[in-house]
């Protein structure tokens, strides 16, 4: 144990430099270095196209890369994959599980290829369905289970053998808010338990729930990196919120703080509340003061950190949701 | 009620904390076993979609029938003389154009994502493919049986009796073995299942009807004769021939297991190559 230990503290679990890969024209993947410490949850944080999926499939031996070179837990990438594929899972974004199975047969099957014996592949398969809690659709075929279902039955295929190292391609994309929490809650218990997470997104919230550092991606290259508070703080500028008391009250208070503050006001849809984006906290105080002032109540008052969102558009010029380009299909 | 739905959800998460620290490791399973476990799993998809068995069940008998009593009266002038020409051809037709579907199956795990699982996974890779091969020659087997079965009660009588019959199987399914090949080879090239269908068909239409399997060679232009002499479909058909009804030659077998041998160092390896370097 305390072996372990010691290599936990020394090694990385994901150490990569310049990191390319090359669809025809195409630089999927244009330099990509990356340095992730072991236990910790790092995310891939970039639209569709953005090069995520490429430098995942690099990762875990599926995808030879055109140049670069990783170590992963000190494997070189190019000729230890054998040492690499057996410390590391890969849920990928479309299903990786056979549908026409059942639960318990796809567990078990993948048990036996780990070289469990019969009956523990059995026991191992059972004692996970019913820690992802599908004891109940144990027998039935995995195509006829819900989005939020089909992917706990994924993450637990990854996890027969507990991985070191899991790669979670856009585990939440399409699932209900409900199924997205119970996937957070599983990914938040396998890192308490010791394993490294690399995982994609294109949800701003999801890396900023999840992840410890994130890598912001974007046309194969990653432009920041940095925690989540890093990363806003780097964009210099905080959102105010505001809502008043009566709402009839809304065009004079933004005619107030726009005149006084000069920054740009924003109606919110709810019919009471405004935005205003301010480059210096201090504007929020003046800000309270100018409306107090006037006459305006105010109900709710808050100076927040730019969300990722704005972040990213910060970084690129352009929002993420309209930055959609062709995915490039591996 | 939320305090007791917050207990579950608590609940459940010490359960996945236990099911993650208490995972051992253990060691890679031998070629042997992981070979076995997928064939396993090619038998469960067998039991969950018994529709596959139709290609090995009820073709073999309609061809059999379709094709015995439309030619039948016209080539050798009674159904049950062409019956003993044609069973041993109509069955390696049958059977060849049953293992273009090994390659539809590969094709359809690797554009759904548990041909990214099978390769992340620590095992001897070409098991995968050699576990779905062993399934696939008890298919074969069933193909054979059903279809020798309806011909010896339609009058099929052959002379070099059950040892010929076993014996011609056996052929049967080293060639099917090593043509499966081929088609695994495309499978992993194809992008989709319609175009690997076509492609398939391109090839094993004219290589199963371009044949001796209908018809005596000596009776086609020397342009074609030249064709299907050197057919390894012809090649089969003349063994198998040769086992049922006695007169086999060991060059005839030899030849057969020369081409099985072409089909296993060309494809098998390319196959491999292909899967291992997927994009």
């Amino acid at each position: 144990m305390s072996d372990k230990n010691q290599i936990r503290q020394t090694t990385m679990a994901i150490e990569a430099k310049g990191l390319v890969k090359v669809f025809g024209k195409h630089r999927a993947v244009d330099g990509v270095d990356l340095s992730i410490p072991q236990g910790t949850v790092y995310g891939f944080l970039g639209p569709n196209g953005a090069g995520k999926t490429t430098t995942i499939r690099m990762l875990a031996t599926l995808l030879q890369p055109d140049a670069g070179e990783a170590l992963i837990f000190g494997h070189d990438l190019n000729s230890e994959t054998e040492e690499i594929k057996s410390r590391i899972s890969l849920t990928g974004q479309y299903a990786s599980i056979d549908e026409d199975l059942t639960g318990i047969e796809n567990l078990v099957l993948i048990a036996r290829l780990m070289g469990y014996p019969r009956r523990q592949a059995k026991n191992r398969a059972y004692e996970l369905l019913s820690a992802f809690n599908l004891e109940d659709a144990s027998k039935r075929q995995v195509k006829n289970y819900s989005g939020g279902m089909r992917r706990r039955i994924d993450i637990a295929a990854s996890i027969v053998v507990t991985p070191d190292l899991l790669f979670l391609d856009e585990p939440t994309t399409g699932l209900d808010p409900r199924s997205r929490n119970q996937v957070w809650d599983i990914i938040r218990t396998l890192v308490s338990a010791g394993t490294t997470v690399l995982l994609t997104t294109q949800y701003l919230e999801e890396a900023d729930q999840l992840a410890d550092r994130i890598a912001v991606i974007n046309q194969g290259k990653i432009i920041a990196e940095g925690t989540s508070s890093e990363l806003k703080s780097s964009v210099g500028t905080g959102t105010l919120n505001v809502t008043l008391v009566d709402p009839q009250e809304r065009e004079k208070a933004i005619d107030v703080l726009a005149s006084k503050l000069a920054v740009s006001i924003h109606p919110a849809s709810d019919p009471a509340s405004l935005t205003a984006q301010v480059a210096d906290p201090s504007l929020g105080a003046e800000a309270l003061g100018e409306l107090a002032k006037e006459n305006i109540d105010v109900s709710t008052f808050s100076l927040g950190q730019p969300s990722l969102d704005e972040v990213f558009l910060t970084l690129t010029g352009q929002p993420m949701d309209e930055k959609e380009e062709e995915e490039v299909k591996p | 009620m939320t305090q007791s739905a917050e207990m579950r959800k608590q609940g459940r998460n010490d359960q996945l904390l236990d099911a993650v620290a208490s995972s051992k490791r253990p060691s890679p399973p031998n070629a042997f076993n992981s070979s076995v476990t997928f064939a396993s799993r090619a038998l469960l998809r067998i039991k969950h979609i018994p529709e596959q068995l139709f290609d090995v069940t009820v073709f073999p008998i309609i061809f059999l029938l379709m094709f015995t009593y439309l030619f039948g009266g016209a080539i050798a002038g009674s159904t049950s003389d062409y019956l003993q020409f044609l069973l041993p051809g109509i069955l390696v037709m049958t059977v060849a154009q049953i293992t273009m579907y090994t390659g539809i199956d590969l094709n359809n795990d690797i554009r759904k994502g548990i041909f990214d699982r099978f390769r992340t996974l620590p095992i001897w890779l070409p098991s995968a493919l050699i576990g779905s091969l062993l399934v696939d020659a008890v298919r074969y087997t069933m193909a054979s049986s059903i279809m020798i079965i309806l011909g010896l009660i339609l009058g099929f009588r052959p002379d070099g009796g059950f040892i010929g019959i076993l014996g011609s199987v056996a052929l049967l399914l080293i060639f099917c073995f090593s043509l499966s090949w081929v088609w695994t080879t495309l499978g992993l090239i194809m992008r989709s299942e319609k175009s690997l269908m076509m492609v398939s068909m391109t090839v094993l239409f004219p290589l199963t009807f371009v044949s001796n399997v209908f018809v005596d060679p000596e009776t086609l232009p020397s342009w074609l004769q030249g064709f299907v002499d050197i057919n390894p479909i012809s090649l089969l058909v003349a063994a198998v021939r040769g086992l049922m009804h006695g007169g086999v030659t060991g060059a005839q077998v030899g030849w057969v297991l020369l081409a099985s041998l072409i089909f296993i160092v060309i494809f098998a390896p390319m196959t491999m190559y292909l899967y291992r370097n997927k994009k």
